[in-house]
């Protein structure tokens, strides 16, 4: 599977990562020797082999669905970013996290 | 004192030759002494060390002390430590005071042990060199123009250089054991599962492991005892019954202590791509292994060179996945200047992140896009099957497996820091336990040209205990564990 320039454009727009032309090109030398290495898997044949997500043999827990954790969203919202765009303020408001407008 | 087990420090502890303050104040002025140049820590808090070390000192003189009490330890900046600056080596997490403890974190509190700092590390532990750390690189103790390994790299200059009594690390694909080997001393990546990834800032889950880096086998087990154990908060922790690590150590006293230990040698380990002069080492330490009883057996982990392209699709895949909660909205950084939602989201994620950790989560985003997850994620773990089955058929003709656990020294600052598969190929011996979620462990060895060679030991499932006595018999007629650069004495 080789990669171009769009390609690289299209994942980092999925991944939410801006990125410029040079970037963009750099990126494609580097994944490119990166999806070699992985091409290296194809020559196995795992016909009928169960695939492994997990080293251990278990299973999920479950708990009852009770609270367990005790509000603690002042400390939470003390470390929130600066809201950015000329203001250095903490992005919350009325215990709300603030983000552009997304509606108009 | 600096050279000292954490046994030894506890003895003098507990017989008051010195306080959990002067201790701390003698790792504290070696720390002011060598970090401005190694660069090892990258949050120092002298206020928070000092307010433990008392407690420890008031706990001590109560007559209620543990094995750790009052003792110094550096903390990976993976762990989140309450009101501490948490960072994971990265820009995105430069302001983040974590407002809880991860459960390692809380495991040293309750044993009365002093938090020294934070240590650097490859930016979300990706790396194999320390140079992907936004905080800047690390110098090995041994040779301040090498690497020491990633990606505990502060961690393991740290334990190295002396200026901690012994750190704690992760291990994802040997990020405990390849810098133990660059920086010769002890580390352990326990089995999967063993200890909670609470507080653990993730980075690939399902192979993602705390561990502990420290001189000996005996100081590792002191450790792995305060910190493994079930905790409910990490879904994937074991109901593994509590062990006492150190309980062998004691008892391998007699001249033959390993008579009947079967040691398998897997010929992959040996192959092309060894370093002649690492595998010489090595071979030396498992002749010595040989007049300790033990028997060697050759074995075949055949899949071994497929662990590299594996780790490389499920490990940026789970990345790519656990990496998608930095956007800028509740925490971490947010662009100054963004027009919309979208842009806000996208800036802020290219400013915060660094080259590797993009590179990996474009992989990631790669390799489970609509279409190819048949061809890479399931492959990828088809094959993680056919890998952790290797293991299985080698344990059935020996107890424990041992080869080379970096197939090189430390190599040169910027050697490999632009070609990324040249650096992932620092894992190829490391990795295959990662993805079966095995216990592994690096002791050093010797040396080649001045610098350390670590060997590597890969135990079964929950085989810490005997890996550790294995490692403790070596260490009892060897001194390598016990070396260190000579600059810094």
């Amino acid at each position: 599977m080789t990669l171009n320039i769009t390609d690289i454009k299209r994942l980092a727009h999925l991944a939410r990562l801006e990125i410029n032309e040079q970037e963009a090109a750099e990126t494609l030398n580097k994944l490119s020797g990166i999806l070699g290495l992985i091409e290296q898997m194809q020559a196995v044949d795992t016909t009928g082999i169960t695939p492994m997500s997990h080293s251990q043999d278990v299973v999920q827990r479950l708990r009852e669905d009770v609270v367990t954790q005790a509000n603690r969203r002042e400390d939470f919202q003390a470390i929130a970013p600066a809201i950015g765009n000329g203001s250095n303020e903490p992005a919350t408001q009325d215990g709300l996290y603030l983000v552009p407008q997304v509606i108009e | 004192m600096i050279n000292s087990s954490l046994k030894q420090l506890s003895q003098m502890l507990a017989k008051k030759e010195v306080s959990s303050v002067e201790m701390t104040q003698t790792f504290l002025n070696r720390i002011q002494q060598y970090n401005p140049t190694i660069n090892a820590y990258i949050a120092l808090d002298e206020t928070k060390t000092f307010a433990q070390a008392k407690a420890a000192d008031a706990r001590i003189a109560s007559g209620n002390a543990e094995s750790l009490t009052g003792i110094p330890f550096a903390q990976k900046d993976i762990f989140c430590a309450k009101g501490w600056q948490t960072t994971c080596g990265s820009k995105m997490l430069a302001n983040f005071i974590a407002p809880y403890d991860a459960h390692v974190i809380s495991q040293f509190d309750m044993a009365g042990a002093v938090n020294l700092g934070k240590t650097n590390m490859d930016e979300f532990a990706m790396g194999s060199s320390n140079e992907t750390s936004y905080f800047g690189g690390v110098k090995n103790p041994w040779d301040f123009d090498r690497v020491p390994g990633g990606s505990s790299g502060g961690s393991a200059a740290a334990v190295a250089a002396r200026l901690c009594a012994a750190a704690t690390g992760t291990d994802t694909g040997g990020s405990i054991r390849q810098p133990a080997s660059l920086c010769g001393f002890t580390g352990l990546k326990p089995t999967y599962g063993l200890v909670s990834r609470y507080g653990m800032i993730a980075f690939a889950s399902s192979l993602d492991q705390a561990g502990p880096m420290a001189k000996s086998a005996e100081d590792c087990a002191m450790m792995l005892n305060v910190m493994a154990g079930f905790d409910e908060r990490d879904s994937t922790s074991l109901n593994h019954p509590k062990e006492d690590y150190t309980r062998g150590l004691a008892s391998l006293q007699a001249a033959q202590p390993l008579k009947g230990l079967k040691i398998g040698l897997p010929k992959e380990y040996f192959a092309d791509g060894l370093d002649a002069n690492v595998g010489a080492v090595v071979q030396a330490a498992i002749n010595e292994y040989k007049k300790l009883g033990a028997e060697t057996v050759e074995i075949s982990l055949p899949n071994t060179e497929l662990s590299i392209p594996v780790y490389y699709v499920l490990a940026p895949a789970e990345a790519s996945s656990n990496l998608s909660r930095y956007d800028g909205v509740r925490y971490g950084h947010r662009a100054a200047e963004y027009t919309d939602l979208m842009d806000m989201y996208c800036k802020s994620r290219a400013e915060g992140f660094g080259a590797e950790v993009k590179r990996r989560i474009l992989i990631g985003t790669y390799v489970l896009s609509a279409g190819y997850y048949d061809a890479y994620y399931l492959k990828a773990q088809q094959i993680r099957r056919l890998i952790a089955d290797d293991f299985t058929q080698a344990f059935k003709k020996c107890d424990i497996i041992m080869g080379p656990t970096a197939p090189s020294t430390a190599f040169k600052a910027g050697e490999k820091a632009d070609d990324p598969v040249a650096m992932y190929l620092q894992d190829v011996y490391t990795i295959a336990t990662n993805l079966a979620g095995l216990p592994g462990m690096s002791i050093p060895a010797g040396f080649s040209n001045g610098l350390p060679v670590g060997l590597q030991l890969m135990g079964n499932y929950f085989d810490e205990a005997r890996m550790l006595d294995v490692a403790h018999a070596y260490q009892q007629v060897t001194d390598w564990h016990m070396r260190m650069p000579e600059e810094l004495k």
